[in-house]
């Protein structure tokens, strides 16, 4: 079982006719999620990958006559929000954003937009979620992930592949796999998967991946510490980071002696989360728990 | 991206915002020129992208345009925090009376703007952050709606301004608000805005951080990039959408996805070796990005091994083997080099490299032991 996406998601990919949407869009639909519709505005009428996926000019229209309850977005930058906004007017309740460099600003205007319409935003530069042998709504390889008990969520795209197949590799499969995204501003944090991973009846235990920038893991390890029963595995990414440089995600920074792996590997240790010191440890941390 | 001083201070300009009338001079008779013009009592201000100038000695006073050329000789060219001063900003001097803190920058905490104002202004405003942090007044702005008028009332009342300056101080602070909005920016800053001793306000310093990936929509301020400034190989990486930063180990890291790459960089520290490098190729990397990665890295003469680890998702570890395969074919190193590739065509690429005398390893930790042994072998031979 999962959080978020099983297999009764029903999903609409923004972007579907540029060459990554059209790729993940294959491999999700071999994955057996249900993809039932396509965006891009001027090709609304045609269809792709051999009249497996309908195309629709807006997201109002797919969502009318498809039913689509989730959104992916695989459009570019200078494009996502626009994505996001048109997403959430046409009241799907779960947006997906893939995509990477979004200016902060628009993400600030973003959120503040979609808190008060009650949608929830996933990312943005996010690898998306993996509800393994249910639902794959992003671009997290399914083979690496088998079904199991173990809620997954990180900020990270590929830490957190390395992650799934670590537990693979020991026989230990996931609930479902969040990537909230490696963004200073994004649509989901730590603590609300936490929550859900804590309601979710087939999630027995946690593993959190967090890195350098901010204090979203500091939040989190307060909220471990007051509100979760179930036990949190975590790893934090960026122990040789030299601050005040941006470590590729917007987010991962060191700023002003704030921010660093040392702190956020103390608060998590303070709630009584089992650290790794390398992604092949969780699987033994979680086994130990 | 930072903006030098007197970048930010022309943008500040443009957005109503007073300014002192000065130049900038790259040399020392260029300098005097323009203190002559402005009267010949002046300021002398390196123009570096580091913090704490005026404490090593980068901004001093001239009496005279004839001072004022003998000071830019001795600080065109020194060095401040490992960055040499190559360009310095003339301003005429200013009477001061008070020194106010005004900025806006994204508190990710809230995920909104945050205006920040102290009338506690000037050199020393790191230290009243930490020391007397209530100095700082903080007024969040909403995202969607901007700056409200009321709300330059806020801060006005908020750092004590006499009221004969709140007209001036809220035209100042709407400047200040479009230009953190229209520029993307992501820390405006004015730093000391100072109260005249002729009763008016004046924005004596500036300084402004852009949103890198806003810069599509602003190719003026990405013009405004001082290439100077940067560690080698930074702007070669930016060129290729690479991201790059360079450490001061000997094992060179080609990843994909910061996490990783981070991740990468731990490892090998973990296991005693040193990364020379974080390198993010990026989600969907082709082989064009990969080459331009691999000479990077190998332009760093302290390089004895290469780590390649690859997990493949959006980015295909086929794509990645053409890539390596094709800058070896260029490059032609003759350092060791462990390569790991997992996940989206895997076994193809795999199959690619299988010609390219390589190290291969299966797990994360497998790779960074072996990258570590051969930089002990290197060092033995």
């Amino acid at each position: 079982m999962s959080i978020l996406v099983d297999k009764n998601t029903r999903l609409l990919v923004q972007g579907i006719t540029g060459n990554e949407g059209l790729f993940h869009t294959q491999q999700m639909l071999a994955y057996g999620t249900k993809v039932v519709a396509g965006t891009r505005p001027g090709k609304g009428g045609e269809w792709v990958l051999e009249g497996k996926v309908p195309v629709f000019d807006t997201c109002k229209a797919a969502v009318e006559t498809t039913g689509a309850n989730v959104s992916i977005i695989f459009v570019s930058a200078a494009f996502a929000p626009d994505a996001i906004f048109e997403a959430a007017d046409a009241k799907i309740p779960l947006i997906v954003c893939i995509t990477e460099g979004v200016p902060v600003q628009d993400m600030m205007r973003v959120r503040e937009y979609l808190d008060q319409q009650h949608v929830r935003l996933l990312g943005p530069n996010c690898p998306g979620l993996l509800t393994p042998a249910e639902a794959k709504v992003g671009i997290i390889p399914g083979e690496i992930a088998i079904p199991g008990d173990i809620g997954v969520v990180s900020r990270s795209g590929t830490l957190t592949y390395e992650v799934l197949y670590a537990l693979k590799n020991k026989g230990l499969g996931a609930s479902t796999c969040v990537g909230i995204g490696g963004d200073p501003i994004n649509g989901t944090s730590f603590i609300d998967c936490l929550l859900m991973f804590e309601e979710d009846p087939h999630t027995e235990k946690i593993v959190l991946i967090g890195e350098i920038g901010g204090t979203d893991e500091e939040k989190a390890a307060q909220f471990i510490a007051s509100k979760m029963t179930k036990p949190v595995v975590g790893f934090i990414a960026g122990q040789t980071a030299p601050p005040g440089k941006r470590m590729g995600h917007a987010g991962a920074i060191i700023e002003g002696g704030a921010g660093t792996a040392a702190e956020k590997v103390k608060s998590l240790e303070l709630a009584g989360v089992k650290v790794a010191k390398h992604p092949e440890q969780i699987p033994d941390l979680l086994k130990d728990h | 991206m930072k903006l030098h001083e007197y970048q930010s201070k022309q943008i500040f300009a443009k957005f109503g915002i007073p300014i002192p009338k000065g130049r900038v001079a790259a040399t020392a008779t260029e300098a005097r020129q323009i203190a002559e013009e402005l009267g010949g009592h002046v300021v002398v201000k390196s123009q570096v992208l580091v913090g704490g100038r005026g404490k090593a000695g980068g901004i001093r006073l001239a009496k005279s345009a004839k001072e004022a050329e003998d000071v830019a000789t001795q600080i065109l060219g020194m060095e401040i925090k490992g960055l040499s001063v190559r360009k310095v900003l003339i301003d005429p001097a200013a009477n001061i009376e008070q020194e106010i803190y005004l900025g806006i920058t994204n508190d990710r905490a809230s995920r909104r703007p945050v205006f920040m104002a102290s009338a506690a202004g000037g050199v020393e405003i790191e230290e009243v952050a930490r020391i007397n942090p209530e100095k700082i007044i903080k007024i969040h702005i909403d995202p969607l709606l901007g700056l409200r008028d009321y709300q330059t009332r806020d801060i006005a009342i908020g750092i004590d301004l006499p009221k004969a300056y709140w007209k001036q101080f809220g035209e100042i602070c709407r400047g200040l608000w479009r230009v953190y909005v229209e520029c993307d920016a992501t820390l405006v800053e004015i730093n000391p805005l100072v109260i005249l001793k002729e009763k008016s306000l004046l924005a004596l310093d500036g300084k402004m951080l852009l949103d890198d990936n806003a810069l599509f929509r602003h190719s003026d301020l990405a013009e405004m990039r001082d290439i100077d400034e940067e560690a080698p190989g930074e702007t070669e990486a930016r060129k290729y959408g690479l991201s790059f930063i360079k450490l001061d180990g000997n094992i060179g890291c080609m990843v994909n996805g910061a996490g990783l790459a981070m991740t990468t960089m731990d490892i090998v520290k973990l296991f005693g070796g040193e990364p020379a490098n974080f390198l993010d190729i990026g989600g969907g990397a082709g082989a064009d990005k990969v080459a331009a990665a691999l000479r990077i890295i190998l332009s760093d003469k302290n390089v004895r091994v290469i780590l390649f680890n690859v997990f493949g998702g959006i980015t295909r570890c086929d794509e990645v083997a053409k890539g390596i395969l094709i800058a070896l074919n260029e490059v032609k190193p003759k350092i060791p080099m462990v390569v790991r590739l997992v996940g989206t065509n895997a076994e193809e690429g795999r199959k690619l490299l299988a010609s390219a005398k390589m190290i291969t390893a299966i797990t994360l930790a497998d790779a960074a032991k072996k990258s570590v042994a051969e930089v002990k072998r290197s060092q033995e031979a």
